[in-house]
């Protein structure tokens, strides 16, 4: 689909993506099912959704695992049924600088810093090492991007305290781990950023606003890169470029202007530009792409012009020269069907949109990018990712240290998956406190946006809300998590009402933020300890079922509640009797650890 | 830009971004009238109205956007200058 190949309008993609999707499922029946997880340090909602688009333009039709918010480290180092059962085909990891969990500060000691650089290496070695043993599937791992400031301004490169300098480092560990390991590779995000502009790129803007770690607009440029990746490991790349002469390879019409006054060659601006040109498309022979002509030209001379003195690209390098009057298509098919391949695996370079129209319309899967100045040829050929390289063939003397490198590393085998101490070694910290006026904002924010971890789903007003909190009938609780990363801010409220000697839960949520951190069950501890204090027999609370929902269909009964009530579309009601004995079901939270509290 | 001619083109990114040809989108119109418009879809709106309007909004503006008349505020704010 035009719409999809570049370059792409990235707005019109994002604002069209369910149409696009509609369109692309209509139109093809042929493709390839793929399972593929993408596990995210930040949101992964678009990045997903437009690289559903491309990779469905390119025949792959996914289905997805995405992890909930931030979780990929935990979805990929502890026991998760779910991703297990999903079986990935390829996993994804979306990482970002947002997620490097320790930079260095001007005071650390070179030792310090090699020594957190290779903690955080680590953690990540060690996750792509455990991934491999659980799912034997290519890993795609974005590299980091360079930091949106440099505190030291053009020193950050060079001294070893600087953000720059430091992520430049492990980037480079990541590529040692590439060189090392087939199946596993980067997602040049550092490129990507750079290309798209780094201002723009991670405009913070969405950062605080949505928790993406790049621009809305930025996303479908990440995910079109991703799609050739996916593409290119499925052995679904381009095989070959089909070239046009007169305008294309040089400037000027061969036949008119004769051989001599082409442009080609370091005299003038537009001769340098086809040369580099052709210098670009004569690399790729080294990558195993076949290079045909495909010229409206008396063959005589379209060997005349590749003869030129200043031509890189001699007859000799084309598999197959068509140079005559025929229609471009019929010649395109010849060219195909000589070689053996599909008409779609073949490229049309060709500076003539007739052409092109000509070719596409007999054969609408043939890619024939517009290429309108040459000096901007290579960019589009480029950026196409046509023939993105996922394997180059090694050596021996390489697999040989592969293999042994790899025998050393599964002796340090993973041993990370008791879940409780991982939780321990997050020195979490957390407040657990009635309503207060200098939360109630972040308070009201969390009550309308919250939708899965969320019991009843009600709504309140920040006045409602402040209401409640003034009044005695009602218990509060805003709790905010702190961990050795940072602050996570207020992440979970509840509002109980208290009627007689009952508490009953009218509002129970946490930001997905903090899943599987078991704050729900430091918030638990706390309210029963409340309603002790307030002398209550019963803690009531319901699970209205919604669209959104589903997670916490059993979170009371994971909190030792009984199920009292339960109708035909999955309405509960619990309770938990508050005289039998209660044993605080959080270990691994530190509560009222925050600041000077 | 006058009020019809906002809600006019609004209409359109709403129609586009929840490939629906049938919604019109009122001063009124919120989240809950519209099925697919959750808090993701909102950013997409967002992001495809700063697109089509060629304006950028505040961090606060985008929070005080509720409905669709709010939407419509914003961009006649920003429009006019």
């Amino acid at each position: 689909m035009k719409e999809l190949e570049y370059p792409f309008d990235a707005d019109f993609i994002i604002s069209n993506k369910k149409r696009i999707k509609r369109q692309l499922l209509e139109n093809e029946s042929d493709f390839i099912d793929k399972k593929i997880a993408l596990l995210g340090g930040s949101t992964t909602r678009d990045v997903l959704l437009v690289l559903e688009l491309f990779l469905l333009n390119n025949g792959i039709r996914p289905t997805f695992y995405e992890s909930e918010y931030n979780q990929y480290y935990q979805d990929a180092m502890f026991p998760n049924e779910q991703l297990e059962s999903f079986q990935p085909d390829i996993i994804y990891i979306h990482t970002s600088n947002r997620n490097i969990e320790k930079l260095p500060t001007i005071m650390d000691s070179e030792d310090e810093i090699d020594r957190m650089l290779s903690n955080e290496s680590q953690k990540f070695v060690k996750m792509w090492d455990q991934l491999t043993v659980k799912y034997h599937c290519p890993i795609i791992q974005n590299n980091f991007e360079m930091p949106y400031y440099r505190l030291m301004g053009n020193k950050d490169s060079s001294d070893i305290h600087g953000t720059i300098n430091y992520i430049n480092h492990l980037n480079a560990e990541f590529y040692a781990y590439a060189q090392m390991h087939d199946n596993f590779y980067i997602c040049d995000i550092n490129y990507l950023a750079a290309d798209y502009g780094l201002k723009a790129w991670a405009d913070p803007f969405y950062w605080y606003m949505y928790k993406y770690a790049l621009s809305i607009p930025a996303i479908p440029l990440l995910s079109y890169n991703i799609a050739n990746i996916i593409k290119s490991i499925l052995g679904k790349n381009k095989k070959g470029l089909v070239l046009d002469l007169d305008n294309t390879l040089w400037g000027g019409t061969i036949g008119d202007d004769g051989a001599e006054n082409i442009a080609l060659g370091p005299e003038e601006a537009a001769g340098q530009a086809y040369s580099e040109f052709q210098k670009y498309i004569k690399s790729h022979q080294q990558l195993g792409v076949i290079l045909s002509i495909n010229s409206k030209n008396d063959y005589e001379n379209a060997v005349k012009g590749l003869n030129h003195p200043n031509s890189e690209l001699k007859p000799d390098d084309f598999v197959e020269i068509k140079a005559n009057w025929k229609p471009k298509s019929d010649n395109f098919e010849e060219i195909a069907s000589d070689l053996n391949v599909l008409p779609e695996s073949l490229v049309l370079v060709d500076d003539n949109p007739m052409e092109r129209d000509i070719v596409k319309r007999k054969f609408p899967k043939v890619s024939a990018p517009d290429l309108e100045r040459v000096e901007h040829y290579i960019e589009v050929i480029d950026r196409s990712g046509f023939f993105e390289v996922t394997t180059l063939s090694k050596d021996d003397l390489n697999r040989n240290k592969m293999y042994k490198q790899n025998a050393e590393r599964s002796k340090l085998q993973v041993s990370c998956d008791n879940y409780e101490e991982y939780l321990q070694s997050l020195e979490m910290k957390a407040t657990i406190e009635a309503f207060t006026p200098v939360y109630m904002a972040r308070i009201a924010q969390l009550t309308n946006k919250s939708n899965q971890f969320n019991l009843t789903t009600r709504r309140y007003t920040q006045s409602e809300l402040e209401e409640i909190s003034n009044s005695s009938d009602y218990i509060t609780l805003c709790g905010r998590l702190e961990d050795k990363f940072g602050d996570n801010g207020v992440v979970s409220v509840v509002i109980g009402h208290i009627m007689e000697n009952e508490c009953h839960i009218e509002l129970w949520l946490m930001s997905c933020r903090v899943l599987k951190r078991n704050m729900e069950f430091a918030m638990m501890d706390v309210m029963v300890a409340k309603c002790r204090e307030m002398g209550l027999k019963y803690i009531k609370g319901s699970y209205y079922p919604t669209a959104k929902n589903a997670m916490v269909k059993d979170f009371y009964q994971l909190q030792g509640f009984e199920k009292i009530h339960g109708d035909d579309i999955g309405n509960t009601e619990w309770q938990l009797d508050l005289t039998d004995d209660y044993v605080n079901k959080n270990k691994v939270i530190q509560i009222g650890g925050i600041g000077n509290e | 830009m006058n009020r019809d001619e906002v809600f006019d083109k609004l209409n359109g990114i709403f129609r586009q971004v929840f490939d629906d040809d049938e919604i019109i989108v009122t001063d009124d119109t919120t989240a809950n009238d519209i099925e697919d418009w959750d808090s993701f879809e909102h950013i997409n709106l967002v992001t495809a109205i700063e697109a089509s309007f060629k304006v950028k909004f505040t961090m606060d503006e985008v929070m005080e956007m509720k409905k669709v008349g709010d939407m419509a505020d914003a961009i006649q704010e920003k429009t006019r200058k």
